[in-house]
């Protein structure tokens, strides 16, 4: 189990990867944090004639940036780093909730956000997140720069909108307004795993604690993540109760249609993505009680 | 194909000592500390990520070394399970581990032993649920984990002991 030959280049600056790519396109891989493409070329399940790792490029993109609105977190920042800093665990809780259910330490040591993103695999956490999080995507090629968002990025198992000859090259989310909470649930068969189901939501509650907005989307019951419409549109107006939390478990329920695996029966998976959409919504109503009191 | 054939020069330094090798574009971290290094303490199980085996510290985090290629350590400072004993005695840790069972076949042990070692430098590990967390990257097939759990959180103990 060892890589196929290839060769391999560390620009230093961005222009030469996107010149690289777009010389290589289609036979090249770009190398971020590796966990996902390491073991695919360990396995040979990927083979490519030039490996582009884009771990020496300088000019900040192993930093996030938080501006007052909005916050911007370039290719090369690992998700232990996100993980570690209190001003993101203030400014983006959803992410740093998440993150704890992303593999393990060792993995996100080196694992990129931006990376995951690009792998899209779906039961992955981070896909539903920035999902949830309504968030941009910054494609770079030498051609230019591009932005999408999460709904035309995503397109299917391990695919996304991304050209050969294209690298993700920052995801960018806007900060919640106040009294906009969110939450994330996740249930593996043990911690590190992928998610059987996870569940991200954005919840907008007003001060008498009904739901003015939210965005709900379940992670590992499609090809993409799903956001779950007809929940978030049964919520929407309504005080988020005990009743509203049993009808919102039902319509997830009903809303999303798994596959069975060797891990778990699609019915499994229905009941689950109830099961946490309700507790997901709970949790955003414990949040505003704790803001309230 | 494209290979460079002249491979890479590197410059890394393992275990307090400085290496230079040349190194192919292909050779991972793992390999390159067994074959060319001969620390031959990082074992590799399932070289895709998931066993944990071949954890090894890069510029202080632990990380999966079948994972990394050698060429990007470049610049790093990398510390193998050769690294802990002190004057040829075991550390602490690896005392916790022995006095503990927290090994049968022993091939799991440098990778749990690493990763530990990381998280004990983080801060104090405290109870039973965070010790399971911290082992939770590695996988053991013999012992059970209980061994394991004891010895963490015996050198957690007998690190505070020493801090204080």
């Amino acid at each position: 189990m060892k890589p196929g030959r290839f060769a391999y280049h560390a620009p230093r600056e961005l222009d030469e990867a996107l010149a690289l790519l777009k010389e290589h396109g289609d036979e090249a891989k770009v190398l971020a944090g590796g966990q996902s493409l390491m073991p695919m070329l360990n396995f040979r399940l990927a083979q490519i004639e030039h490996l582009i790792d884009i771990n020496r490029l300088g000019g900040g993109l192993d930093a996030p940036r938080l501006d007052a609105g909005r916050i911007v977190i370039p290719a090369l920042v690992r998700q232990r780093q996100v993980e570690r800093s209190a001003e993101m665990a203030r400014a983006l809780p959803l992410l740093t909730s998440a993150l704890k259910d992303v593999a393990h330490p060792q993995i996100r040591n080196r694992g990129t956000i931006c990376g995951s993103l690009a792998h899209a695999d779906p039961a992955a956490e981070l896909p539903s997140v920035m999902t949830a999080l309504d968030a941009t995507f910054t494609i770079a090629s030498a051609d230019g720069v591009r932005t999408l968002g999460a709904a035309d990025f995503f397109l299917f198992h391990l695919t996304t909108a991304l050209e050969p000859e294209e690298i993700l090259l920052e995801v960018a989310v806007d900060r919640l307004p106040d009294g906009t909470y969110s939450a994330f649930q996740e249930f593996a068969t043990r911690h590190g795993d992928f998610a059987l189901a996870a569940v991200a939501v954005t919840c907008g509650l007003d001060d008498a604690g009904a739901v003015t907005g939210c965005r709900v989307v379940a992670a590992g019951v499609a090809p993409t993540p799903q956001r779950l419409t007809a929940v978030e549109e049964l919520a929407t107006g309504r005080r988020l109760d005990e009743a509203l939390l049993g009808e919102v478990a039902a319509a997830a329920r009903d809303e999303v249609d798994p596959t069975s695996d060797i891990h778990a029966s699609a019915m499994y998976r229905k009941r689950l993505t109830g099961v946490l959409v309700k507790r997901a919504l709970a949790d955003v109503g414990t949040q505003q009680e704790a803001a309230h009191a | 194909m494209p290979e460079n054939r002249d491979g890479h020069r590197i410059s890394v330094t393992v275990n307090g000592t400085v290496r230079e090798e040349m190194v192919d574009d292909r050779l991972t971290l793992a390999d390159f500390l067994r074959e060319r290094l001969r620390l031959t303490g990082t074992h590799l199980g399932c070289e895709h990520g998931v066993c944990g085996a071949c954890t090894v510290l890069v510029d202080g985090d632990a990380v999966r070394s079948c994972l990394m290629l050698a060429v990007q350590s470049d610049g790093a400072r990398i510390e193998t399970v050769e690294s802990l004993a002190e004057d040829g005695r075991l550390n602490t840790l690896q005392e916790a581990f022995k006095r503990n069972h927290a090994l049968q076949c022993g091939f799991c042990t440098s990778g749990f032993l690493m990763s530990v070692t990381a998280a004990l430098r983080e801060g104090p590990i405290g109870d039973e649920q965070r010790a399971r967390e911290v082992l939770s990257g590695n996988i053991c097939r013999c012992t059970g984990y209980t061994g394991l759990v004891k010895a963490v959180l015996e050198a957690d103990a007998e690190r505070k002991d020493t801090a204080r």
